[in-house]
């Protein structure tokens, strides 16, 4: 790895992990109800939405059962709304272009698609949405797609650190209200000027004519993004204003703007993991899950980095020099933004599948094999930090099996923060686990023996098994990250996609909803020297393993017929 | 100590008389158990027999799903893989099963065709079948007799051999009255003398119904964290389904036709079918353990509750001390010797035949005295209630006397008006704050000095505790001693808290005390009022000994009466769930070799390039995935001893024990099979060809 790049790493890191921890007490505070410094700013704000809401709404205190179906309730109504504006946008304002509605099954997976916290796009955006659908579809979306995530993270560490037997896991609305106003709210305000100053418009004018030096004329679509820019990456979402998405100069115009993208898509998830410390009052266990996600996060990088720089072994064949040095860039820079370079794209694609963003700045397609592969297992273990409060879950699920398998080693019945982990614990845990393989092999294997899934790959072998692989992944994880090459706005994608989405969603937040509120029934058991530590680097590296053997070796055949083989295909000079 | 040794050599020898028998009778029953009802339980195992049945129509009929490279004789061979997989796991459990079975028998004989006299209403016997005794019913039996049921005797005193349940060959002492030894068990044999007593159980609900329906596991309920795994093991099953399934339309998109023979060996490989095969009879090994240690347990889930205990309750007397006093020292008060002192003690102590009486003799008699003649004719004084003393009076007419400090001054000041020395108290002031009890003794008007008595701790209990500790395990003793008595036997003890002065009712006040912090119980128990506590306790151990009440309270029994046998219960808990945790972890370790032998070899002919992912270098992809698969059926009877015996358990920290178990069994499991596998191909390859 050149010395630029590994200190583009480090640098980045240490930035982000600088900020998760303060932003981690921050939300930890907030959630506990203790006093912050925004207080007097903002409670005026919550109590007008909470007279909105309701006071008795929101001052409601909730079991497990009642906030999952708060939950769900309002994500089926906003993504009804979505979806509605979507279909009628050709009626509705803002429609400066006078784009014609969205088509429903288009729309169906647009909605499932920025409700789920994906952001899966199977339309350009420039190209089909209104300005009102992207700010009311769109942008509205990614605010409380993520809001939910966040919320359902909330409320499974209370659970585990409940001691009423669960029957206060806190009020979904007024979490809801919070995260919205506490979390979001301040760097949105804050952030758009940034970005606008770097070269982001924010304008309700949808297209600038521009009169070219050279004669003739240029159409260039503008309209609301910077905005979106901030939530995008700050809520995990990844849907892009345009087409191109974080590679397109008015979403991500410079090295600037594309530090602070990334450092905004990492701040939740990594201040996630210290605020659940907090909650849980156990800081080493805390510490130990950043760790470890966070030495996942390096060793991806680094795979990802080093093979685009070191290029394709076809090119090398060829005679090509794709060393970096004197005014070369080197490396693999096909389907990458010069302003960015080989390193800070796969830094940046590679950031972005980690903490379930999905936003790209570069066209994966065209990555290395490896630097793909990257991506792609990063959405299969899905809690490498992960999107908004789900990666945190996905975490701890895997650290349910850890516990359930560590913790009979040392001749207890397995025990978590002092919840025993028993019959009802493993079953949930166990199809929260089993529905993320199952929504990605199953589609993916359909779409590759059926007319209609085939009909839309670009192309074939290893590297055309890759992207519908990757779609299904992708769609799973909630990430959204494409992998080009695949046209996903057919019947079947929009789809099997957006069901995939929903699925992938919906149904491991509801089981680890459950789990938490079987585990917060439960009476804690003191905790002796008998009992396992979780908190410890030993159990982290446990945790590791499981989450390697349980969760990866699963996809191993996956990826093997895809990248692997590409890979070694590559190396035999030849290509798919 | 050594009766102990004897009983556990004698055990052994029955064992391996027995094991020859059993090893004969597991091998009939594995066969027995290919029948789907019995397959069905085991989720991960009877996807294996299914599988079987897939090859084995493939070895008839290769192309059945398609055209196949696959020769008949490969498919044979799979299959008849597959097949040892199963037996090897019914054999397993068979095995396991044996040694239970074989106890059921041997005690279903005992029952058998016993009559029994019982007491009409008029007084006059009847001789009736055991069969029809009700609870209620009065019987009388007498020497010789087989105890038809179980009972509470009224009326008698009687010996009986208790070795057909026990397994303990010297006789007990039954009357009534007592809490103790107050019961009688059905299927015991009287020796002598005669008992009536009342019938306390119907029949099938006797004390030997019940221990032959747990010895025998007929109807074994799974335990929650047995169901716990199996739910684990399923779900990873069902994953590798998904995968195996999903992987031919993958592999078929690269126009790599997968052969149905390979995908479903690939889906044995993935399972888990190491834990999966062993899983039960790791359960019922467990039991047996106890069983073996002569504890019976109610239900396999009371062993696993034992594993989990954070704090026992013990009395102190009869688990922590040896029951009696025994005299631990003289002190001479000014103007005795100790020669003297240990000479008198020993004449006041002559006729005295109580265990106090005799440990003051022992005493005296490691201090060099000698026994006088004269002695013999003197006259022993018992100890009564009213003059709490006991003692020897001379021929001559001098009178030895021990007792009761204040009772032994007083009889000293009023038959001989003879002084006390004030250095009487703080002797035995002295030897009450050793936590023993004092004794003066006086020769006619002379106090001589002080004897202390102290409880005397059971070799070994300090480091037993130590262990618990150790484990993260909190001792409880309770006694109704004194605190200053309470404190130094605790402090001797090494345990970890006290209640002095306890009464009866105070032990289930500390069991829900602790209860409320978090803690899971276990307690002893022989009493009637024992039993709400062993209820209440999350692990109630009850003596054989002891009450019908306290046994039905319990929920481990243990047929020799010694409640130390806690400490063991707690170790055999803990080693099945250790045995669990670590078969789980080999077997879930063991996918990666398996991963990198198959999936290469699968694909090695359509993708040169996976010949790199073939990091063993195994010969061809037949030999690989033969000898991935036969790995997997080999490595079941290789870890059947260790299933039926249990993990090694060393008391340690958690995190001693989880980094030592991660490096044998998780590392283990890593590396063993990619061993494993490359040298079963070495052997294989050669006879492929």
């Amino acid at each position: 790895m050149a010395a630029s790049a590994f200190w583009q790493i480090v640098i980045l890191l240490l930035v982000a992990g600088a900020i998760s921890v303060p932003v981690g007490f921050y939300i930890a505070h907030v959630f506990m109800d203790q006093k912050t410094v925004l207080d007097r700013l903002l409670d005026p704000v919550d109590r007008l939405l909470y007279r909105i809401i309701g006071r008795n709404t929101v001052s409601r205190p909730m079991d497990w059962k009642g906030y999952a179906v708060n939950i769900l309730l309002t994500n089926l109504l906003m993504g009804l709304l979505v979806y509605l504006v979507l279909s009628w946008q050709g009626h509705l304002i803002l429609n400066p272009l006078h784009f014609p509605d969205v088509n429903p099954l288009l729309a169906f997976n647009t909605a499932a698609s920025f409700i789920t916290n994906t952001d899966w796009q199977n339309y350009m955006g420039e190209s089909t949405l209104s300005l009102f659908s992207q700010m009311a579809a769109v942008t509205f979306a990614m605010f409380t797609s993520a809001a939910t995530g966040i919320v359902a993270a909330i409320m499974f560490f209370r659970a585990l650190a409940s001691q009423d037997g669960g029957q206060n896991l806190g009020n979904f609305y007024r979490d809801f209200v919070r995260v919205l106003t506490r979390i979001f709210l301040l760097p949105c305000l804050l952030i758009t000027p940034i970005l606008v100053w770097q070269g982001s418009p924010e304008t309700l004018t949808a297209m600038t004519v521009a009169h070219l030096v050279q004669g003739g004329i240029q159409h260039i679509p503008t309209g609301p993004v910077a905005d979106l820019e901030v939530i995008k990456h700050l809520g995990t979402n990844g849907g892009g204003f345009f087409g191109a998405n974080s590679a397109h100069p008015f979403e991500n115009p410079t090295p600037l703007s594309n530090l602070i993208e990334m450092l905004l898509m990492m701040a939740t998830p990594m201040a996630l993991v210290v605020a659940f410390g907090r909650m849980v009052d156990n800081k080493k266990l805390a510490r130990v899950m950043y760790s470890v996600m966070a030495l996942m996060l390096v060793a991806t990088l680094f795979v990802a980095v080093t093979s685009e720089q070191a290029g394709t072994p076809l090119l090398a064949h060829a005679g090509l020099m794709q060393q970096a040095g004197q005014g070369q860039m080197g490396g693999n820079m096909v389907g990458k933004e010069v302003r960015f370079g080989v390193t800070q794209s796969a830094i940046f694609d590679t950031v972005s599948t980690a903490f379930g963003a999905g936003t790209v700045n570069s066209a994966l397609a065209s990555y290395t094999p490896m630097g793909s592969m990257a991506s792609l297992a990063q959405m299969m273990l899905n809690c490498v930090f992960g999107g908004s409060g789900v990666g945190a879950l996905n975490f701890l699920m895997y650290g349910i099996f850890a516990v359930f398998i560590a913790g009979l080693m040392v001749g207890r019945t397995p025990e978590f923060l002092g919840k025993k982990i028993e019959k009802r614990e493993i079953v949930l845990a166990s199809l929260a686990l089993l529905t993320h393989p199952v929504i990605i092999l199953i589609p993916t294997a359909w779409s590759l023996v059926s007319p209609y899934g085939l009909s839309s790959l670009g192309g074939g072998g290893s590297h055309g098994l890759t992207t519908a692989l990757y779609a299904f992944t992708s769609a799973a994880a909630n990430n959204g990250s494409a992998f080009a090459g695949l046209n996903g706005n057919t019947p079947w994608y929009n789809a099997s996609l957006g069901l995939v989405m929903l699925l992938g969603r919906y149904a491991p937040i509801l089981f680890m909803l459950a789990l938490g509120g079987s585990l917060a029934a439960k009476p804690a058991v003191q905790a002796t020297f008998g009992t396992l530590r979780t908190d410890t680097a030993l159990f982290g590296g446990f945790w590791f393993a499981v989450i390697m053997i349980v969760g990866s070796l699963t996809f191993f055949p996956g990826l093997v017929l895809g990248p692997i083989a590409e890979f070694f295909a590559l190396h035999a000079h030849y290509m798919f | 100590m050594n009766e102990m040794t004897q009983k556990s050599e004698r055990k052994a020898e029955a064992y391996h008389a027995q094991t020859s028998g059993l090893v004969r009778r597991a091998v009939i029953n594995s066969f027995k158990k290919f029948n789907i009802r019995v397959q069905i339980s085991n989720p991960v195992m009877f996807i294996v027999w299914l599988s079987m049945f897939v090859t084995l129509a493939l070895t008839f009929k290769p192309a059945l799903f398609g055209k196949s490279a696959m020769s008949a004789s490969y498919n044979g061979f799979v299959t008849a893989i597959l097949f040892f997989t199963v037996w090897f796991a019914n054999f397993a459990e068979a095995l396991a099963e044996g040694r239970g079975k074989a106890q059921a028998e041997a005690l279903r004989q005992t029952k058998t065709d016993v009559m029994a006299r019982r007491i009409a209403a008029d007084g006059t016997l009847q001789t009736v079948a055991a069969g029809v005794l009700r609870k209620g019913d009065r019987v009388r039996v007498e020497r010789g007799d087989i105890i038809p049921t179980d009972g509470e005797i009224l009326e008698g005193i009687a010996s009986v051999d208790e070795s057909a349940i026990t397994g303990e060959s010297a006789p007990v002492l039954k009357e009534p009255g007592t809490d103790m030894f107050s019961t009688v068990t059905g299927g015991t044999r009287i020796l002598s003398d005669w008992l009536v007593f009342k019938v306390s159980a119907d029949p099938g609900h006797t004390f030997l119904d019940r221990m032959i329906h747990l010895v025998e596991g007929a109807k074994r309920q799974k335990t929650p964290n047995e169901i716990a795994l199996t739910v684990l093991l399923s779900v990873l099953s069902l994953i590798f389904m998904v995968v195996v399934v999903t992987l031919k339309p993958l592999a078929g998109f690269l126009h790599i036709d997968l052969d149905i023979g390979s995908l479903v060996a690939l889906l044995v490989a993935l399972m888990p079918t190491t834990i999966g095969a062993l899983l039960s009879a790791i359960g019922i090994a467990g039991i047996d353990r106890a069983t073996r240690f002569n504890v019976l347990a109610m239900s396999g889930r009371a062993v696993e509750a034992a594993g989990d205990v954070q704090t026992l309750i013990l009395d102190k007397t009869g688990t922590i001390t040896m029951g009696n006093r025994q005299a631990t020292e003289f002190v001479a008060l000014p103007g005795h010797s100790d020669a003297e002192m240990a000479t008198i003690a020993m004449l006041a102590s002559w006729y005295d035949t109580t265990p106090e009486g005799r440990s003051i003799v022992a005493l005296a008699l490691t201090k060099g005295v000698k026994h006088d003649a004269g002695w013999d004719q003197a006259q022993g004084i018992d100890f009564t209630a009213e003059t709490r003393m006991s003692g020897t009076n001379l021929p001559d007419g001098r009178k030895a006397r021990k007792g009761a400090v204040a009772a032994v001054a007083r009889y000293v000041r009023d038959d001989f008006k003879g002084t006390i020395p004030a250095e009487l108290k703080e002797a035995a002031d002295l030897v009450a704050r050793r936590g023993a009890t004092p004794l003066a003794l006086a020769m006619d008007g002379d106090v001589i000095g002080v004897i202390g008595l102290s409880d005397v701790l059971k070799p070994g209990m300090r480091e037993r505790f130590e262990h618990m500790r150790g484990l993260g395990i909190k001792t409880i003793m309770v006694t109704g001693d004194n605190p200053i008595t309470a404190r130094v036997i605790a402090e001797q003890a090494g345990v970890d808290d006290f209640v002095a002065e306890a009464k009866p009712e105070d032990k289930i006040r500390v069991i829900r005390a602790e209860q409320a912090r978090g803690r899971l119980v276990a307690m002893t128990g022989d009493g009637t009022n024992d039993a709400p506590a062993l209820a209440q306790a999350d692990v109630g151990l009850a003596m054989h000994s002891g009450t019908v009440p306290a046994k039905e309270a319990a929920n481990m029994i243990d047929l020799d009466s010694d409640p130390t046998k806690l400490i063991d219960v707690v170790a055999i808990g803990k080693q099945l769930l250790i045995t669990r945790g670590a078969l789980t972890t080999f077997s879930i370790a063991n996918d990666v070799a398996k991963y990198f032998a198959m999936v290469p070899a699968m694909l090695m002919v359509a993708l040169p390039g996976m010949a790199t992912l073939n990091i063993m270098r195994l010969a061809t992809p037949e030999s690989a995935v033969l000898s991935t698969l036969i790995f997997n059926a080999i490595i079941i009877p290789f870890l059947i001893p260790l299933a039926l015996r249990g993990v090694r358990f060393r008391p340690a920290s958690a995190n001693v024990m989880l980094a030592r178990n991660v490096l044998i069994y998780g590392v283990g499991g890593l590396i063993v099979p990619f061993v494993g596998i490359k040298v079963i191909d070495l052997v294989l390859s050669p006879f492929l060809h």
